[in-house]
């Protein structure tokens, strides 16, 4: 890719990585701050700083405490969840399509909690969680698999169809399932369109260690990820185990995909849209491109969560739609001018 | 001819290219008929079946006009299953004709409207209407989804042009635009009513219950004219599928005729979506399968797969009637489970071109 943007700006970045990054922090901080303040009632940001360090159960101070910090923080994980899932999948598969929801992966995750509620009722929150990361992993896998079955192995064509047959699949038997059920559609629709709001806390710290160890295991595997998107070939010549690294890999998405799934739902394109943005600075280095993703993309999904709160009020947008808007062009520009034919 | 009749009408002047040419497959009569029994066979089944099953020969006799002496019989056939069957079999003939004629452009045997985004397009124009105008006249949500079909066919169509309309890129867009109507839908469908949103959900599924006359007499303009001028644009279908350059060389105006044949893959496959919503992969797998019985040649193709399709709605609603009775499932879902899988195979194994 050949960057646009003026080269005395970019600069100091490429050549102080450590302080673009510390400025991607600050920024994403700031937005914690925004997202905290605003909502159906706006708490100055001394209130705010006060809830932390003199908490007194005042109903603001509860609100900060109990709603909004939470949902940031749920913003902040899932964003950088499902942009680090992206961008281990660009350089796994060395697809500049790759991403969670194209490859059914998300739609994966929830069919196997609409189908889990269909069956069994209403289920401990841990059995909603294992079945999510169940669901995408079994999608992952089954994607990939077909994929490169194709003429010419996993190419993006072979993948990216691949996906949108196993979604079309998978999301008409979800289907099938709300229709014979409309208690389960009841239950499940505003989860299905992929939100923040109204999510259970509870389950969100259940699953929290997963996209935690997810994150981790992405960032010591930055290296071998680097050498890995070179081709399967030089790698191996450079004496990579790459079927442990993929395997890794594929763990580590499979982690981070299958949480960002069970707490939010599935919200598609932040995978798509971070890691390319991320790409203008930094070539092919993913020990810093999976750190800069992830900040990226907690930024990206919290700014797309505040929009969603603000645009509309009082009524709120799933997450999940503003992200759609947003990347469904970016995957369309991707497509026209990154695909090989 | 060797493989085949020839037929022409002339036109007046000799010098120009006939009207119409036809090259007939000696199998393709045969073929036609054993197909439109098949086709009459499956209608027959469909009517007869039901928690009110009536035999075979009274369906006959009240077809005919004769009276089989129970008044249930005209009730049941006339308003609730032959309108529901007749929606069934024509949608399944204009999809098949769609999907033949977008896999010949792509040429790409895995191109299908539901796949390149022109049902979600005319999905989300159609649901739409019914979560924020749930008061609108049922007449109005065909043309809402024609325009929606079209909308996504036109940015496809253009977004492709600048580069000669490469076949490839043409569905990898069909799946982002997809992607940007699907968002648009679930914003529809998080902010309807719960009553709509259900409501909307069987018609986004692919769904031929309940249809009636309105229906049927709504989708016949858009099949009659659809039909026949598919048929006359299949020869330069067939000239278009050898690609670009030897198109051009053969003296094709290829972006005419391809945008001739965009339009009428889109008014069938719009119009259908209209009708019982978002029926998937039927334009994938007749087609094919209809290149295994005729071959390639699109003039035998067209044909063959539309009654191919016809067949396979109809038995899909068959299935999902009377499968899991007394749950109804959409015929939609059946052919999504059954075409899923089979556009993997076709990935894997197809795409030897």
């Amino acid at each position: 890719m050949t960057s646009q943007t003026p080269s005395h700006i970019l600069k100091p970045l490429r050549h102080n990585r450590y302080l673009g990054l510390m400025l991607g922090v600050l920024v994403l901080l700031i937005c914690l701050l925004f997202s905290i303040t605003l909502g159906a009632r706006a708490i100055p940001l001394q209130t705010i700083l006060e809830s932390f360090t003199t908490f007194d159960n005042s109903y603001d101070h509860l609100v900060v405490q109990t709603l909004r910090m939470p949902r940031s923080l749920m913003a902040v994980t899932v964003g950088a969840a499902l942009a680090v899932s992206g961008a281990l999948m660009q350089g796994l598969t060395r697809n500049p399509l790759a991403e969670t929801g194209i490859l059914g992966i998300e739609a994966g995750g929830a069919l196997a909690v609409v189908a889990t509620l269909f069956l069994f009722g209403s289920s401990s929150l841990t059995v909603y969680a294992a079945v999510a990361f169940l669901g995408a992993a079994i999608a992952a896998v089954t994607v990939y698999g077909l994929g490169s079955l194709g003429r010419g192995g996993a190419t993006p064509l072979n993948l990216t169809l691949a996906g949108a047959a196993m979604t079309a699949f998978i999301s008409s038997i979800t289907t099938a399932i709300l229709i014979v059920s409309q208690r389960t559609l009841e239950e499940i629709r505003f989860w299905l369109a992929g939100s923040l709001a109204g999510r259970d806390f509870d389950l969100f710290f259940q699953v929290l260690p997963f996209t935690v160890i997810g994150l981790l295991l992405a960032f010591v595997l930055g290296k071998q990820i680097t050498t890995l998107s070179l081709g399967e070939d030089i790698a191996k010549g450079l004496g990579q185990r790459t079927v442990w690294i993929k395997g890794l890999t594929a763990l580590s998405v499979v982690l981070l995909a299958g949480s960002s799934v069970a707490i939010a739902g599935p919200i598609g394109f932040v995978g798509l849209v971070v890691p390319h943005t991320v790409r203008f600075f930094i070539k092919t280095d993913y020990r810093w491109i999976l750190p800069y993703s992830a900040v990226l993309g907690a930024t990206l999904l919290l700014v797309s969560d505040i929009a969603s709160r603000v645009l509309l009020k009082p009524q709120e947008l799933p997450v999940g739609v503003m992200t759609a808007l947003v990347g469904a062009p970016a995957f369309v520009y991707l497509a026209k001018s990154k695909v090989k034919r | 001819m060797k493989d085949g009749l020839l037929v022409r009408w002339r036109s007046l002047s000799e010098r120009e290219s006939p009207l119409l040419s036809w090259r007939v497959a000696p199998r393709l009569p045969s073929m036609v008929l054993v197909l439109a029994l098949l086709g009459f066979a499956a209608f027959l089944v469909n009517v007869q079946q039901g928690e009110y099953p009536i035999s075979i020969p009274d369906i006959l006799k009240t077809l005919l006009g004769f009276d089989t002496g129970n008044p249930d019989h005209a009730f049941v056939i006339y308003t609730l299953r032959l309108p529901r069957t007749l929606v069934a079999f024509m949608v399944g003939v204009a999809l098949a004709i769609s999907g033949t004629i977008f896999q010949g452009l792509t040429r790409n045997v895995l191109a299908d409207p539901s796949i390149i985004g022109i049902n979600a397009g005319a999905s989300l124009t159609a649901v739409a209407v019914i979560v924020l105008f749930p008061a609108a006249p049922i007449y109005v949500l065909p043309v809402a989804a024609f325009l929606g079909a079209l909308l996504i066919a036109v940015l496809i169509y253009s977004l492709a042009w600048n580069r000669g309309s490469s076949p490839t890129l043409l569905i990898l867009l069909g799946i982002g635009l997809s992607a940007i109507a699907g968002a648009f839908t679930s914003l529809m469908i998080t902010f309807g009513s719960i009553y709509d949103v259900s409501q909307a959900l069987v018609w986004l599924a692919g769904s031929v219950y309940g249809r009636t006359w309105e229906q049927v007499f709504a989708l016949l303009p858009w099949v009659g004219l659809g039909i026949p001028t598919a048929l006359v644009l299949s020869r330069h279908l067939n000239v278009l599928n050898l690609g670009d350059e030897i198109a051009k060389g053969l003296g094709s105006r290829v972006e005419w005729q391809r945008g001739l044949l965009v339009l009428v893959a889109v008014a069938l496959a719009g119009a259908s979506v209209a009708t019982a919503g978002n029926i998937a992969f039927v334009g994938l797998i007749a087609p094919h399968a209809g290149r295994q019985l005729i071959g390639v040649n699109h003039q035998n193709l067209l044909p063959v797969a539309a009654l191919l399709g016809g067949l396979l709605v109809t038995l899909a609603d068959l299935v999902g009637r009377t499968v899991f009775a007394p749950i109804e499932l959409p015929c939609g879902v059946i052919t999504a489970v059954l075409g899923a899988p089979f556009f993997l195979y076709l990935l894997i194994y197809g795409r030897s071109r």
